[in-house]
């Protein structure tokens, strides 16, 4: 009993250490004054005025725009490439999946100056289009890194029966490969599409000026002081992505027991 | 047609984007303008070793090794707890898990509402129950705070998912052995986590060791690591080819852990990739 009782405290401080900031900043969304020591009552004006800000709303849009461009396009490339790397043999695989754990092993602020030096080095203006290929770049292992577990679990007879059935290998990959990674593929997608939500490191050296996401308009914000706005949109964010990922949880539990029947 | 061929645009970006990146750092690193004319130069790499330099190097990575000892100390008992509830009832770890979704840079800021000096809610509070308040925003000690409280799901996570796959038959061998519940934790269960641990303290020292926006928010900008050290080369003093040297330094020192860290966890980092 006690130690049921220790366990219990132990979770519950714990929650509250990693909670507290996030429930400050949620209340204080639906806090009257501007201030962000005091209590001036509840209000929803943050959530209205928020899509009145021009800078607010053009970063969320290029947040949003670049997340799911970047996610798809890297879904697109990710799946590919994770189809191709399992059928070469052993030493290519290994060469590109070395390559492929760089920018995911690496420091974000070095990922982040490479590009930069790298985009001026050829001649490119920081802005969208660079912020865009970034995230594409850093997402592609993630997709590729939720689907390649799969594909050697797979049975590899099936795509090799479909082919002597006279299927064409682009057929085969088809109809074969890519139903049976279906869920890997969804939740490679998610991943990259959060993760490309919530950079601030890459996006900040990628951007350049007049184009910013919420990241980085945040960053910039900490130095005059933070809009209410902003804890407005963060809620309604994290509330999406709450879902999102209650969604996925789901989808997990429902590809676990498949896998086990 | 080949599958393998599928595999190729995929090549071609690798390269385009992954290596030729990197080679720029490096070209920064080791060149510079003379007159015109570009040279090899090894000044920048000898400039990250003096003693200014060097130590901010080594302050990052104390304070990085501190908070990690930390995280460790919290974390470790934490996934013992929920590994415990059993493994197949996710929903406790989801909730621990969670807060990494809020964007960082607000949940970092959200610390500074907490921490202020005069009006932060736990001098409030604190003040009202006539206890001491707490001054520590700017100091190293609120550093580690925010890399502790940034980073510390990214040790559960690993820890948790070793813990949850050890046989329950070796417990129950080792307890016909005659051993007791302390034993056990000590000379069984730890063992066993081991890669968990192992992939846990590079996931927290990494991103510790490298951040510079912990410092920049709750350091107040008065101290200085090596990562404001880089991100000042590029964005304020413009010195690139001395940002570029820092980086490839640290990208090295990176490398050359991670190789390490490998050895003791073989296969774990598919697991520990991100959050999921």
């Amino acid at each position: 009993m006690v130690k049921k009782g220790i366990e219990r405290v132990y979770l519950g401080l714990i929650l509250l250490f990693l909670y507290a900031p996030i429930l400050t900043l949620m209340i204080f969304s639906f806090n009257d004054s501007k201030s962000r020591a005091k209590w001036g009552g509840f209000t929803l004006k943050w959530y209205q005025s928020m899509f009145n800000d021009p800078i607010i709303v053009k970063s969320l849009y290029y947040t949003l725009t670049i997340a799911l461009l970047s996610a798809v396009i890297a879904t697109v490339i990710g799946t590919a490439a994770a189809i191709g790397i399992q059928a070469m043999s052993r030493k290519r695989r290994d060469t590109i999946m070395n390559v492929t754990y760089l920018p995911v092993l690496n420091a974000d602020i070095v990922t982040g100056i490479a590009f930069m030096l790298f985009f001026i080095g050829i001649g490119l203006k920081l802005g969208f289009t660079t912020m865009l290929l970034a995230h594409i770049t850093f997402n592609i292992p993630y997709v590729i890194l939720s689907i390649l577990p799969k594909l050697r679990s797979m049975n590899k007879f099936t795509y090799e029966a479909a082919l002597d059935l006279g299927a064409t290998s682009l057929m085969a990959v088809r109809k074969v490969i890519l139903p049976e990674i279906a869920p890997n593929i969804i939740t490679g997608f998610l991943l990259a599409f959060t993760l490309s939500l919530d950079d601030f490191v890459i996006s900040y050296f990628t951007a350049g000026n007049g184009v910013s996401n919420l990241s980085i308009t945040i960053y910039t914000m900490t130095r005059r002081g933070i809009k209410p706005e902003i804890n407005a949109i963060s809620t309604i964010l994290f509330l999406a992505i709450l879902i999102l990922l209650l969604i996925i949880t789901k989808r997990r539990e429902k590809v676990v027991r498949k896998e086990k029947y | 047609m080949n599958r393998k061929l599928l595999a190729y645009p995929y090549v071609v970006w690798m390269i385009a984007f992954i290596l030729l990146p990197l080679f720029m750092v490096l070209y920064y690193g080791f060149t510079k303008d003379d007159a015109g004319h570009i040279i090899f130069t090894a000044e920048y790499i000898k400039k990250v070793f003096e003693p200014i330099y060097f130590s901010a190097m080594v302050k990052s990575f104390m304070y990085a090794g501190f908070a990690t000892l930390i995280c460790l100390v919290l974390a470790y008992p934490l996934a013992l707890i929920l590994a415990s509830k059993g493994g197949k009832n996710s929903s406790m770890l989801f909730i621990f898990i969670l807060p990494m979704w809020m964007n960082f840079l607000l949940r970092t800021y959200a610390w500074l509402t907490l921490l202020e000096t005069n009006n932060g809610l736990i001098n409030t509070l604190l003040r009202a129950m006539h206890l001491p308040s707490i001054n520590i925003i700017g100091t190293p000690k609120a550093i580690i705070l925010g890399m502790v409280y940034n980073f510390l799901p990214f040790m559960v996570l690993p820890i948790y998912n070793t813990l949850v796959k050890i046989d329950p038959y070796i417990l129950e061998a080792a307890h016909d052995l005659g051993a007791d519940s302390f034993q056990r934790l000590i000379r069984v269960v730890f063992p066993l986590s081991l890669p968990g641990v192992m992939s846990g303290i590079t996931m927290v020292f990494m991103p510790a060791v490298t951040s510079f926006v912990i410092t920049n928010l709750l350091g107040s900008g008065k101290v200085n690591l090596i990562g404001n050290l880089i991100e000042k080369q590029f964005l304020m003093t413009y010195n690139w080819g001395f940002g570029a040297a820092m980086s490839l330094i640290l990208m090295i020192i990176i490398l050359i852990a991670m190789g390490f860290m490998k050895k003791f966890d073989k296969g774990n980092l598919e697991g520990g990739a991100g959050r999921w």
